[in-house]
């Protein structure tokens, strides 16, 4: 039951409280990088240090901030987060930081960030608070990987930039749609996830 | 019919309530209703019902839309044998052609749609609604005739269940079917949805030399050198007489103005159709058109169309006809419905006219204001509300 209770930050943003389906942060860039199945997951990556890793920071300095200039200290430990973070992948996977572009530099956006340092970190002790960063990195890159999955198959005919369908098919007449790589069908994708999602979790239904 | 009626009345039993075939009440529900006016007298509430229900406006529309449906299958047999070389072919032989193009795609948009809406509505245990009716011949009206039926399979099921049945189904939808089902497709494949290659049916018949598949739209889109002449499929121009009857490619309800203008005049006499959104659209496209066209550019080439060509080129009368009137997505008051036409007008001439990159601007245009008529409602509402406030205030000082 305690070991249950220790790692509930950890669980629990995986499905119940996922950040995405659930408290709907994060929407932009879940619509802006899942083209494709590699990018997103290497912005759930980034995501999750950025988040981890924050989290301990801001949980750790909790005391010593001052209330009205909290948001300033919590924007400048993320941004210094994400600079890292952008040159780490510039450095080690420059192909991928490219087609990232300026997602990676607006992690600092990210709604799930601030949410979860406001929400948790600024009330938590700092191990709640890793492992509340890595369970909602987690909950949020699931999101992402179910998406960029139906999109890159559909829109590209793909996974991990591998021909999927045989050829024969295209040669049947088979065309990929067009629209899955578009914005839009990110969202019909993600409202699918969230229909799935809440009848099968019927407390969460409005 | 009387002996249709005792027949299936016989039957009704056992779709009852406590009949051993409940469970398809609906499905039964829906074929009975369509067939016959119901007899049930309501118990509360208002007791005075129009005999035309739903059913029978749907019906209403589809009869309306008959001339364009049987002219456009003439037409596409027309377009082919013109293409390859043979025009002289008598009539029929000409219909019959378009009848077998389109009709896999009638029954594709059919199936799944009605297949769908009757899925839904056992689940829900709802009666069935035939919103669907209109649609499924709208549908493949408005597409090319070479779309093949497996897109417009995805489509049709794209847009019941995401722009109606997650809404709640017939009469609760904010987008037009039909037009999703369309944007769907152009946006998906946009290969076989616009283009030189998909307006004409060949059916792999090697073409004229002198052939270009492209629509009027699409060849002034396309033109660089500013006022070109349209021409028809062989090369020949266009008269005008050619164009108020439709004798050229496109989607294949759309190009014939004579047969819209039947259509709008069945809708309008059975008072189907609201002559506010029809007028005001074509008083918004004639404005815009008109405008476009005395401050021409080479830059933008359908701008050098008269605005009375401009109107009847394209899909531009269908869609204020058959599309903005309906009155689930138009706006409900007098005033919105108004703006509401004027607007699409409006934006459709504009779409065509300045975005090169779509060379018909009808579809989004209906779409765009579909989004806008509950705004629109909102605010006429409200002003009606203040200006009776101000009425009262004044004589109460």
């Amino acid at each position: 039951m305690n070991l249950k209770k220790t790692f509930l930050p950890l669980f629990n943003p995986l499905s119940k409280d996922n950040p995405v389906i659930v408290q709907v942060l994060g929407i932009c860039s879940a619509l802006a990088v899942t083209a494709k199945i590699e990018p997103a997951l290497v912005m759930t990556i980034s995501v999750t240090a950025v988040l981890a890793l924050a989290n301990v920071i801001i949980s750790l300095m909790r005391n010593t901030i001052p209330s009205s200039i909290r948001i300033i200290v919590q924007l400048v430990v993320v941004a210094a987060l994400v600079v890292v973070v952008d040159q780490v992948l510039k450095a080690w996977n420059y192909e991928i930081s490219k087609a990232l572009s300026v997602f990676i530099g607006l992690i600092i956006t990210n709604c799930i960030i601030m949410g979860r340092l406001e929400a948790f970190a600024l009330n938590n002790r700092p191990w709640p608070a890793f492992l509340d960063g890595i369970g909602n990195g987690i909950g949020y890159g699931i999101i992402l990987v179910i998406v960029s999955f139906f999109r890159e198959l559909f829109g590209s005919g793909t996974l991990f930039g591998c021909q999927v369908f045989p050829q024969w098919w295209y040669d049947a007449g088979y065309q990929n749609n067009g629209m899955m790589i578009l914005p839009p069908m990110a969202l019909i994708v993600t409202a699918c996830i969230i229909w799935a999602h809440r009848s099968f979790n019927k407390d969460l239904q409005e | 019919m009387k002996g249709l009626k005792r027949n299936i009345d016989k039957i009704k039993p056992h779709f009852e309530k406590g009949g051993k075939l409940n469970k398809l009440h609906s499905v039964f529900d829906g074929f009975y209703t369509f067939l016959f006016t119901p007899n049930e007298t309501s118990r509360s509430g208002v007791h005075i019902h129009d005999g035309n229900d739903s059913k029978r406006t749907m019906i209403t529309v589809v009869i309306a839309l008959l001339p364009c449906c049987l002219f456009g299958m003439w037409n596409i047999g027309l377009q082919h044998f013109m293409a390859t070389g043979n025009p002289d072919r008598e009539f029929f032989t000409l219909f019959f052609y378009g009848f077998f193009a389109v009709l896999p795609q009638i029954l594709t948009a059919y199936i799944v749609g009605l297949g769908i809406e009757f899925i839904v509505a056992q689940m829900r245990g709802h009666e069935i609604q035939e919103g669907f009716l209109v649609s499924g011949i709208l549908i493949p009206m408005i597409c090319p005739v070479d779309t093949p039926c497996w897109m417009l399979a995805i489509a049709v099921a794209f847009a019941v269940i995401f722009a109606k049945e997650v809404f709640g189904g017939t009469g609760h939808n904010f987008l037009n079917v039909a037009l999703v089902t369309r944007a769907f497709l152009f946006f998906s494949y946009p290969s076989k949805m616009s283009g030189d290659n998909v307006f004409v049916k060949l059916g792999g018949t090697p073409a004229v030399d002198s052939y270009s598949g492209a629509t009027p739209l699409g060849q002034l889109a396309s033109s660089t050198e500013g006022a070109v002449t349209i021409t028809d499929v062989i090369g020949n121009p266009l008269s005008c007489s050619d164009i108020f009857f439709g004798l050229y490619p496109g989607s294949w309800g759309e190009t014939s103005t004579l047969c819209i203008l039947i259509g709008a005049a069945i809708l309008l006499l059975t008072g189907i159709a609201n002559w506010r959104i029809i007028l005001s659209a074509l008083a918004g496209g004639f404005c815009m058109a008109a405008v476009a066209h005395n401050w021409a550019s080479p830059l933008y080439p359908v701008s050098y169309l008269a605005p009375l060509t401009q109107l009847s080129l394209g899909g531009f009368l269908f869609a204020i006809v058959f599309m903005a009137t309906d009155p689930v997505t138009a706006c409900r008051t007098n005033p919105g419905k108004y703006i509401y036409g004027f607007l699409i007008g409006m934006t459709a001439i504009i779409i065509r006219i300045y975005n090169t990159g779509y060379p018909e601007g009808a579809m989004l245009s209906v779409l765009l204001m579909n989004c806008f008529a509950p705004l629109i409602d909102y605010c006429v509402v409200n002003m009606n509300i203040r200006r009776r406030m101000r009425r009262i205030t004044v004589k109460n000082q």
